[in-house]
């Protein structure tokens, strides 16, 4: 599903990624942990498409297609979803209007027809319950006033609304109270643990990883994965430590 | 009545205007409105089309009555929309804005509100969005007369320049002569948050639609609460949408 090829990428001139390669297939879950400053939130970033995440070499094919050729509202479309490790607050915009106009933005480019109103709101009952949150909240504007928790389980109906191929997971359990973790963790379990689907969840910590079980778990450091391993692999982590593992 | 001569860009409130396009709607006739002790009186105003347009309003509240205002300047010429506001004791006034340009366009919002009594409120709310070369204003001078204690005037005024040759002007001011009173002001002129609008494009949003539904809640902020606010915001959208 994504085959990234010695992938390289700078921010301001400065070189983050130096020759990443990583291939996830439909189906599974990689873990992605490292120190910081790995270049961890990079990788998301360049995945993404942010502005300002520039590449300078390798390739990155998503489901076949060329990903650094798409903008981002192109990757969204093809099936790419990034979950925010700092959700952004979008003042007066709610978060059932932006979402509505995004996700039949996403189904006019796919060339599917738009949802209505009410098939929309139906959808979106659903996937805030599987995330326990309130449909109030998804009338208020986009994570403005949301507790730290709260923005991350709202990215997590997001996702689900969207229904993405892969998601790539900027530190979804920052932030986060033991409750909040495990929600979040069954919410990305139920949306995302399907055969044609995947998942990146880029972490610091192994606590996570108990709710949504990975696959494959990679050490990022110094820009490249330096050590790949099964999920034995996180639980060294969190015992040795980083340098101890990657060395 | 004698005819006023045509102001130049020496008088303050005219400083930015476009005086070309203003010699010829000159003199002004402005509309004025009375709102009686206790009543209650609303305009909402909306300027649009291709003639270039000017239009003055004086507002006098007696004691304890309220006003609310709501201005939308968005014509594709020059527009000015200059309101007075004379609040007598306990009277309150709201007044909500929104300017919309492009092109080379010159669009103006000058108000002056006059806290005449003790324990008026006023609240400015004035967003601007503009683009290409167009300039838009806003002056805001509030008064506060000698013995209107307790009054409570704020000012919000920003501007979102969607292209950085465009030009915003704003300019609130204060004119105190009493104790005991509380008056605020927020100014800001800025661009779209660049991480906002990648949020929005990473969830499927193509930029124009990302760039149109920020823009969209920037300027509703002006209309919000209004009588007609459904009216208000569909026609500014539709100029935004001109505007793109």
């Amino acid at each position: 599903m994504l085959n990234i090829e010695n992938l390289q990428a700078t921010v301001a001139d400065k070189p983050i990624l130096k020759g990443l390669s990583l291939t996830v297939n439909a189906g599974e879950v990689h873990a992605i942990m490292g120190p910081n400053g790995a270049g961890k939130s990079t990788l998301g970033y360049t995945l993404g498409g942010r502005p300002g995440y520039e590449v300078t070499g390798g390739s990155v094919s998503f489901d076949g297609a060329d990903l650094l050729a798409l903008d981002p509202h192109e990757r969204a479309a093809a099936g790419l979803f990034l979950g925010f490790q700092y959700p952004v607050e979008i003042p007066g915009v709610s978060n059932v209007q932006f979402l509505r106009e995004a996700l039949n933005a996403q189904r006019t480019a796919r060339g599917e027809a738009p949802l209505s109103g009410g098939e929309f709101l139906k959808l979106a009952r659903e996937k805030a319950g599987l995330l326990r949150m309130d449909m109030d909240m998804l009338k208020r504007p986009v994570n403005v006033g949301f507790s730290g928790g709260e923005k991350k389980r709202a990215e997590m109906v997001q996702m689900g609304i969207l229904d993405p191929k892969l998601a790539i997971l900027d530190e979804t359990d920052s932030g986060l109270d033991i409750d909040a973790l495990r929600i979040c963790g069954e919410g990305i379990n139920a949306i995302m643990r399907k055969p044609d689907r995947a998942v990146l969840l880029i972490t610091h910590y192994q606590r996570l990883l108990d709710y949504v079980k990975p696959d494959f778990v990679h050490v990022l450091a110094g820009g490249r994965i330096v050590k790949s391993g099964g999920p034995e692999l996180a639980l060294q982590l969190e015992e040795q430590g980083y340098e101890a593992v990657a060395a | 009545m004698s005819v006023i001569d045509l102001p130049t860009h020496a008088d303050e409130a005219y400083r930015y205007a476009d005086l070309a396009a203003l010699a010829g709607l000159w003199p002004l006739q402005p509309q004025v409105i009375h709102v009686a002790a206790g009543e209650q009186g609303a305009l909402s105003i909306v300027a649009e089309g291709d003639a270039a347009q000017a239009r003055e309003i004086e507002i006098v509240l007696g004691a304890d009555a309220a006003f609310d205002l709501r201005l939308l300047n968005a014509g594709r010429a020059y527009g000015r929309l200059a309101v007075k506001v004379t609040l007598g004791r306990g009277a309150r006034f709201h007044l909500g804005a929104a300017q919309l340009g492009g092109g080379d366009q010159v669009l103006e919002i000058v108000t002056e509100v006059v806290h005449a009594e003790p324990d008026a409120v006023s609240r400015q709310v004035i967003r601007s969005v503009l683009t290409g070369h167009a300039t838009g204003t806003y002056l805001g001078k509030v008064r506060v007369d000698r013995g209107a204690v307790g009054t409570d005037g704020e000012q919000s005024v920003r501007a979102m320049l969607v292209d950085r040759t465009a030009t915003a002007n704003a300019r609130p001011e204060l004119e105190i002569y009493a104790d005991d009173v509380k008056c605020a002001h927020g100014c800001a002129v800025g661009e779209l948050d660049a991480m906002g609008l990648f949020y929005l494009q990473s969830r499927g949003l193509p930029p124009a639609e990302a760039k149109k539904l920020m823009l969209q809640a920037f300027i509703a902020e002006a209309f919000i609460g209004a009588g007609e606010e459904e009216t208000l915001t569909a026609a500014a959208l539709a100029a935004l949408e001109g505007l793109l």
